[in-house]
């Protein structure tokens, strides 16, 4: 009861904040929840399968635990030297022992099968629609969008004074990226400098980018919203400030988008970025 | 072994060197395995406290002491070496190793006394050389894994990461040096009858451990090495400009790295069998599966490096390979979980403090066992990478349950090293109260991982706040318990009981406790003769007579 409360306190609160109307204030899809303990929700084919191959994983590890500890606690009780004063010398027991070699090697087939299957499918994208260029530096990430005649802008942290409402620290950025729902994008992951990992958890995104490396990795959003990442690999002194934030519109909104981006990006924003890479640099 | 020719002298006539000369020159491999263990407890509270204070930077949202990022970084990266080289190393394999691998196998010393020293003090270099790392410039803030670009002298100007560099050397030749010793003595050595298949399996374990040392710690040589030159002279082995490959060093490093982290676990294996054995009254289960399993963890331990680079651009043919030869070590580690099960199964067990901490090990080896399984899979895995669920899957599986092992390793052992023994009721409290913290501290880290908290930063978005308040309560309790553990080591010296030779009763069958406690300087002058057991396969001594 009191749970429900709070959850709609806190919901009123996020409607009041986000009254701005602004994109960016609506609450996110993808973001880390105060007190989880689980994987964010999917927003992705690939985060989906995740989702499925973990909860199969969880019955499985908790079985062999709940086990494991099951025998541990009924061993120390029955064979406490006060109830058991005589110890038994037994040192052998081949059809035990060759039980729980043969045991532990089915349940590791039952996993080894879904999880390859999970891999082969999320490791490579079946005919991708579009494709996303992105570039990792200290400490912020640059977009290209080369099927939109290479358009790119760079995706600076927003510093936590300059948070608007609705905005969550060391998540939102200046320039999101956008995407469009429900179409195939191929990734394409670099870095000028040192390695980075371009990482958001609810669409089933991680990837390193590494110098003098493309990798690759794909995802196709299933809902528009906003999706938050961080940096997922070592990279220096804000290294825990380098934020992802995904934009997914409608297909139309994203098409729309697209034309006011190529005229706003061409124009005045590039030197702001340079300007706020260079307070980064302090 | 020119002291141990004529027979019948006992521990009163032996001359050895007293004073400072006693330690600094030491051939003794019981002086030295003590001065491993003093090695090991100062490193341990140096990056303890590196632990409390990240701990206690991320115990809120915001920065809260490191202003300066790249001290924190400092931080991590510090507590990760000192953690693995200079603490659980030395203790597991230069000290209790030291010590008891001689004694248990009926030798009167390590083979080669003098190298023996030489590799202890190799590692001493090795630490002072680390810690002042973290003093030069700005220190190496490249986390343990050291990746270069980011290690690279354009990012990473300044000596520390090349003080960084050479301590692992030193480090790293103190143990192959080391590694060399224990794998001569266990073959050239044993007692008559003592033969391999005889042998106890903290030997078996250390000997395993030995070669994995001989094996994986000259390859990081090699990349430390090029890293070296990289850095300093012009060199591009990692640098992508001059046709370099940063990927190199990842897999140079994970083929070191994945077997090092063997190298900490494998010993323990060593030490929970003997203190279940001991404590349940009953010869070790399964003892030949026990030992081989063990050799198969070595072995295929090799083969898995590039589990831990599933994010890192590797193809997905490889992955595949990696996912499936990595979940093949989870066979041989049942096979162990379930030997001490049985072992304990119709046993007489005594939880003495060892025990406790015996049985604690198991707790944590599962839980991070079965978090192991699922991060073997690049399927999921790469959801997981570099996040807090790694840091608790690692910290429980092998960096606590090292831990444990070396608790329960110092309490069963104390009495035989000192003379003294400790006290139980303290130990048992240190038990609980390390247990506990510990479990507070690491496994909610479970729960930030899977909700997306990547590792290695000191702020965090404000949505974890709650389970890494809880994380820094269990560091707390976790710091009591470590510094309750220093109080009781002053006690057992100062109000300690004296220890009789054998202080466990008929658990304790292996040759160590034959000889008296302390144990005399010189041990084994006359080689024991061991006999068949009465159960086929085992440590037991047969008709044998304590040396006096």
């Amino acid at each position: 009861m009191l749970k429900k409360l709070l959850a709609f306190v806190l919901v009123a609160a996020a409607a009041t904040l986000s009254g701005a109307g602004d994109l960016m204030a609506e609450t996110a899809n993808g973001e880390p929840h105060p007190w989880g303990i689980n994987l964010q929700r999917a927003y992705s084919p690939v985060m989906e399968g995740v989702h499925h191959f973990h909860n199969l994983l969880l019955v499985i590890i908790i079985g062999v635990t709940a086990l494991v500890m099951g025998i541990l606690a009924y061993v120390v009780i029955r064979f406490n030297a006060k109830r058991n004063p005589v110890p038994s010398r037994t040192s052998h027991n081949t059809l035990l022992e060759v039980v729980w070699t043969a045991v532990p090697i089915m349940i590791l087939v039952v996993i080894a099968i879904p999880s390859l299957r999970l891999l082969f499918y999320s490791a490579k994208p079946v005919d991708p629609e579009m494709t996303l260029k992105v570039t990792g530096h200290q400490w912020y990430w640059t977009y290209t969008y080369p099927d939109q005649d290479d358009m790119t802008f760079d995706s600076i942290p927003i510093a936590a004074e300059d948070l608007k409402a609705g905005q969550p620290r060391l998540l939102a950025v200046d320039n999101p990226v956008v995407l469009p729902v429900d179409t195939t994008v191929q990734v394409l992951i670099t870095s000028d400098d040192v390695i980075h990992d371009w990482a958001v958890p609810s669409l089933g995104l991680k990837k390193d980018a590494a110098p003098g490396r493309i990798n690759e990795t794909w995802v196709r959003i299933t809902e528009p919203g906003t999706y938050y990442g961080m940096c997922s690999e070592l990279c220096g002194v804000n290294h825990y400030f380098m934020p992802i934030q995904v934009e997914a519109l409608s297909k139309e909104d994203y098409l729309a988008w697209t034309k006011q981006a190529k005229e706003q990006f061409a124009a005045g924003d590039k030197p702001a970025a340079s300007m706020a890479r260079a307070d980064q640099a302090d | 072994m020119a002291y141990a020719t004529t027979a019948g002298h006992g521990e009163h006539d032996e001359h050895h060197p007293t004073g400072w000369r006693r330690w600094i020159y030491s051939t003794n491999h019981k002086d030295i395995g003590t001065m491993y263990i003093i090695l090991s407890l100062v490193a341990a509270l140096i990056g303890g406290v590196m632990s409390w204070m990240i701990r206690l930077e991320l115990a809120e949202p915001g920065i809260q002491f490191f202003d300066n990022t790249q001290f924190y970084n400092v931080l991590v990266t510090a507590h990760g070496f000192l953690m693995v080289f200079f603490v659980v190393m030395p203790a597991m394999i230069g000290g209790f190793g030291n010590w008891f691998v001689p004694l248990m196998i009926g030798a009167p010393d390590m083979a080669f006394p003098r190298m023996n020293n030489i590799s202890f003090w190799l590692t001493a270099a090795g630490l002072t050389l680390l810690v002042s790392s973290a003093f030069v410039g700005e220190g190496p803030g490249t986390g343990w894994t050291v990746y270069p670009p980011l290690s690279s002298i354009a990012y990473h100007p300044g000596a520390a990461v090349d003080f960084g560099i050479l301590a692992l050397h030193l480090a790293g030749a103190g143990s192959i040096l080391g590694a060399i010793n224990l794998i001569v003595t266990i073959f050239n050595m044993r007692a008559p009858g003592m033969t391999f298949h005889r042998m106890p399996l903290f030997v078996w374990a250390i000997m395993v451990t030995a070669f994995l040392l001989l094996l994986a710690l000259p390859v990081l040589a090699g990349a430390l090495t090029m890293l070296l030159t990289d850095r300093n002279f012009g060199t591009s082995f990692y640098v992508v400009a001059g046709g370099g490959d940063p990927l190199l060093w990842q897999h140079l490093f994970w083929f070191f790295g994945h077997p090092e982290v063997y190298i900490i676990i494998l010993p323990a294996f060593g030490i929970i069998s003997q203190i279940i054995s001991t404590f349940s009254k009953k010869p070790v289960f399964g003892y030949l599966g026990m030992a081989y399993a063990m050799c198969a963890i070595g072995f295929v331990g090799f083969i898995v490096w590039a589990h831990h680079m599933y994010t890192s651009g590797i193809g997905t043919n490889a992955r595949a390979y990696f996912t499936v030869a990595t979940m093949i070590i989870a066979v041989p580690t049942g096979i162990k979980i379930f030997s001490w099960l049985a072992t304990m199964w119709g046993g007489s067990i005594e939880l003495k403090a060892p025990m406790l901490f015996a049985l604690g090990f198991l707790w944590l080896f599962v839980i991070g066992g079965v978090t192991g399984v699922v991060l073997a899979n690049a399927s999921i895995d790469f959801v997981m990478h570099d996040t807090y669920y790694v840091v608790a899957h690692f910290h429980y599986v092998m960096a606590i349950a090292a831990i444990f092992a070396m608790f329960g390793a110092y309490y069963y052992w104390i009495g035989k090293m000192s003379g003294r023994q400790y006290s139980e009721r303290l130990a048992q409290i240190q038990f609980w109260v390390f247990f506990i913290g510990v479990n507070v501290l690491f496994f909610p880290q479970h729960f930030l991982g899977l909700n997306g908290m990547p590792r290695r930063i000191p702020d965090y978005p404000d949505a974890f706040a709650g389970w890494n308040m809880v994380s820094s309560v269990g560091a707390a309790i976790t710091m009591a318990g470590t510094l309750m553990f220093y109080y009781i080591i002053w006690h057992t010296f100062r109000y300690g009981k004296v220890a009789e030779a054998n202080p466990w009763g008929e658990g304790a069958t292996t040759l160590e406790w034959t000889v008296p406690s302390p144990a005399p300087f010189h041990t084994h002058e006359e080689l024991p003769v061991i006999g068949a057991s009465d159960h086929g396969h085992g440590p037991v001594h047969g008709g044998l007579k304590p040396a006096e």
